[in-house]
């Protein structure tokens, strides 16, 4: 598994807690939700930052007060036709403000990156062999985009308009 | 008609240069077929019982004779020499090879045609009124706005991996030809009190194992917020659609479930941000779209009622032609024409390479260059000149495409069914042909009248027996096949579910059984009192004991 990340190959500094049973002491972290509610003051405590993982049933909005609080928000793709991922990405860039990594996980195909990268994640856990090329391919299926979405690319109507 | 621009275009060479790639990996084994699925759906591309069956979209029904020759190209080149056309304004090819593909979407491209989004759980082809643009009782040109969705939806980076699939429809017309009220969306162009034109829309309709009719959402939306407004009912199906069950996951099923009034509640806290934002759609775009659809240069003539009625009075075949398959055109000395693909004995919607050639000449010399395709799986001229009717009627009667039964009993709406679908449990085509040959004699079928018979070969309701004055729904009983025969559908602006008649009947009891309700109501019909109006007086009683004997009312 290998993390891409504003186009860059990277190891995150995060350990991914979010499956474990204990939240380790120091250092960046990720929780799930679940954590987070739980242990909410002590990790603010910490002074490390901070990440969190949310399924693909939990909705944004559950923690719509909290994403300055976040270095890292991961959303999970548990399955590559659970779409609503997409919805959460831009709701969190888009309507609440997260600036943060926006970290697409779970089953990330190539492409689906076109999709994410344009709801506004911008680091992507991917299985490949090539990482980087397979990423840089993906993106360059398209130059034209009909939709304004949260990473601001000008659409073909914006482009138009422009003549 | 729309006509790409530079971005237009280079988006759907980029499009079939990415499925090439994606063709390629699959065939060298790097995606599995369950990863390729949804790659190939959302081109068109599926498999059927025997062979990939690529389908082709015709966005809102408009199409010009430059592409229906490409569709013969396709036809002769990479398939039997036929193509079909459906329920959703789409045209499909049943014996396509999945190497031969990217060629194919390629030759369409060229014309401006493409699969995208003819499958897949995404937004489909946006489908409209086919005589938009042209027809007297039309209020607007429904198409601007539907080429503006049709954007709009193209790869939408939120919207491609939704739930279920998501069907769009409009009409700028108060008689509804687009059977607006079973989409996932339907739009109904009208006025509000201010005398403005905007949108109703509505949401939640759809046929399949568990039909709904839609229910309004919006009474009134202005044309401006259309975009943000869709966007709002797509994510909260997006967040809120059921992921578990592909049988639950259409919108209707949640619009249902929590209720119209809530999901109402939903858009509109979610559309409160957008309203105002990027989404609103510039009074310059509109223009820019809606300058394709200008009319076309007619000429100034005058309405030729006089000189057709000497025609007609000494022709009785042209009379009913024109009877029944001319409409009236809002420019006057103009006709639509609708050519049937109806004949008695063939399968509905199906068209041969030649025949397609030989519609896109007759559209090239007597109607401008333009063919529309209807829901109903018939084509239509637009813009016929009065004057030129009985000589483009004697054209089409020498092709077979003159059968005079727009709207009556043998324009039979019919899926694929199981000589070809993958999903059918029944064989529709031969009941639909074996419906249309016992229904043949003009005269009856113009008594009889008004009269829709839809059949699906399975529940999945491609073909719309929910709505059909008569559906017929094939089903699967311990290896057999048997039909379900439903009364009192319809699909207009007074849309309503049919009512399941009784038992099952075997495909031989078919057609008998049309013939038996047909027979009870010409007996307690009132006056020239259609069908549907019969059946929703006096209910499904009298039908009942017409297929199924006396006995049955005490069953």
């Amino acid at each position: 598994m290998a993390l891409v990340k504003n186009g860059e190959l990277v190891t995150s500094s995060f350990v991914d807690a979010s499956g474990a049973e204990a939240i380790p002491a120091t250092g960046p972290v990720i929780v799930n939700l679940d954590q987070w509610k739980a242990h909410r003051d002590e990790l603010l405590k910490r002074g490390t930052p901070l990440g969190i993982r949310l399924h693909s049933d939990q909705a944004p909005e559950l923690i719509a007060g909290d994403v300055q609080h976040f270095a890292v928000v991961a959303l999970e793709f548990p399955k590559f036709r659970d779409g609503r991922s997409y919805s959460y990405a831009r709701l969190l860039r888009e309507r609440y403000g997260f600036k943060g990594e926006l970290r697409a996980v779970g089953e990330v195909l190539l492409e689906q990156l076109f999709f994410m990268l344009r709801t506004g994640f911008d680091a992507f856990e991917i299985v490949s062999a090539d990482p980087l090329k397979d990423y840089r391919t993906a993106l360059a299926d398209f130059s034209v985009w009909y939709q304004p979405t949260a990473d601001g690319r000008p659409t073909a109507m914006q482009l138009r308009r422009k003549h | 008609m729309y006509r790409y621009d530079e971005f237009d275009s280079r988006f759907v060479n980029e499009r079939v240069a990415q499925f090439r790639r994606q063709v390629k990996r699959r065939l060298g084994g790097e995606l599995t077929e369950d990863q390729f699925r949804p790659l190939r759906l959302m081109n068109g591309l599926y498999l059927q019982l025997h062979a990939y069956m690529l389908r082709v979209n015709v966005p809102y029904g408009t199409l010009s004779s430059k592409q229906m020759r490409k569709f013969a190209y396709i036809a002769r080149t990479y398939d039997k020499n036929f193509g079909h056309f459906t329920t959703r304004q789409n045209i499909q090819y049943n014996w396509i090879k999945l190497e031969e593909t990217p060629d194919i979407l390629q030759h369409l491209a060229d014309v401006e045609v493409t699969g995208i989004q003819s499958s897949g759980n995404c937004v489909r082809n946006i489908t409209a009124d086919q005589y938009a643009g042209r027809a007297k009782d039309e209020l607007a040109d429904p198409r601007v706005y539907c080429e503006l969705l049709r954007q709009y939806s193209f790869l939408h980076p939120e919207f491609s991996y939704l739930p279920r699939k998501f069907k769009i429809a409009v009409t700028g017309s108060p008689n509804d030809r687009a059977a607006v009220a079973v989409h996932d969306i339907g739009l109904r162009m009208h006025k509000n009190e201010q005398g403005e034109i905007g949108f109703e829309v509505l949401v939640g309709g759809g046929l399949g194992r568990t039909p709904y009719i839609g229910q309004t959402i919006r009474k009134w939306l202005a044309p401006e917020h259309l975009l943000s407004y869709v966007e709002s009912i797509l994510r909260i199906y997006n967040m809120q659609g059921r992921r578990d069950n592909i049988h639950k996951a259409r919108i209707k099923i949640i619009v249902n479930q929590m209720g119209i009034d809530k999901y109402r509640e939903l858009v509109d806290q979610d559309w409160e941000f957008t309203k105002n934002g990027v989404l609103k759609v510039p009074d310059d775009e509109v223009a820019r779209i809606d300058s394709y659809f200008a009319p076309p240069q007619y000429e100034k003539l005058a309405d030729q009622t006089d000189a057709l009625a000497k025609i007609r009075s000494g022709d009785r075949a042209f009379d009913r032609w024109v009877r029944g398959n001319v409409i009236e055109h809002k420019v006057p000395g103009y006709a639509i024409v609708n050519v049937s693909l109806k004949a008695p004995g063939k399968v509905p919607g199906d068209i041969t390479a030649d025949k397609m050639d030989a519609v896109a000449d007759l559209a090239d010399r007597y109607s401008l260059g333009e063919i529309r395709v209807t829901h109903r799986q018939n084509l239509v001229l637009v813009d016929v000149k009065q004057s030129e009717l009985y000589e483009l009627w004697h054209k089409l009667a020498e092709l077979e495409l003159a059968t005079p039964n727009l709207g009556l009993l043998s324009d039979i709406i019919c899926c694929p069914g199981l000589d070809y679908c993958a999903l059918a449990n029944a064989r529709s085509i031969p009941i639909a042909q074996d419906i249309s040959r016992a229904f043949t004699d003009l005269d009856e079928l113009q008594k009889i009248g008004q009269f829709t018979i839809n059949i699906s070969g399975c529940m999945n309701a491609c073909g719309h027996h929910h709505v059909g004055h008569i559906g017929i729904l094939g089903v699967d009983k311990r290896g057999e096949e048997f039909f379900q025969l439903t009364l009192g559908g319809s699909s207009d602006q007074h849309a309503s579910l049919g009512d399941r008649l009784g038992p099952g009947l075997p495909q031989a009891e078919v057609p008998a059984a049309i013939r038996k309700i047909v027979d009870a109501y010409l007996v307690i019909r009132q006056q020239n009192e259609r069908f549907l109006d019969t059946y929703r007086r006096v209910g499904i009683e009298p039908f009942k004991a017409a297929v199924y004997g006396e006995e049955s009312r005490a069953a």
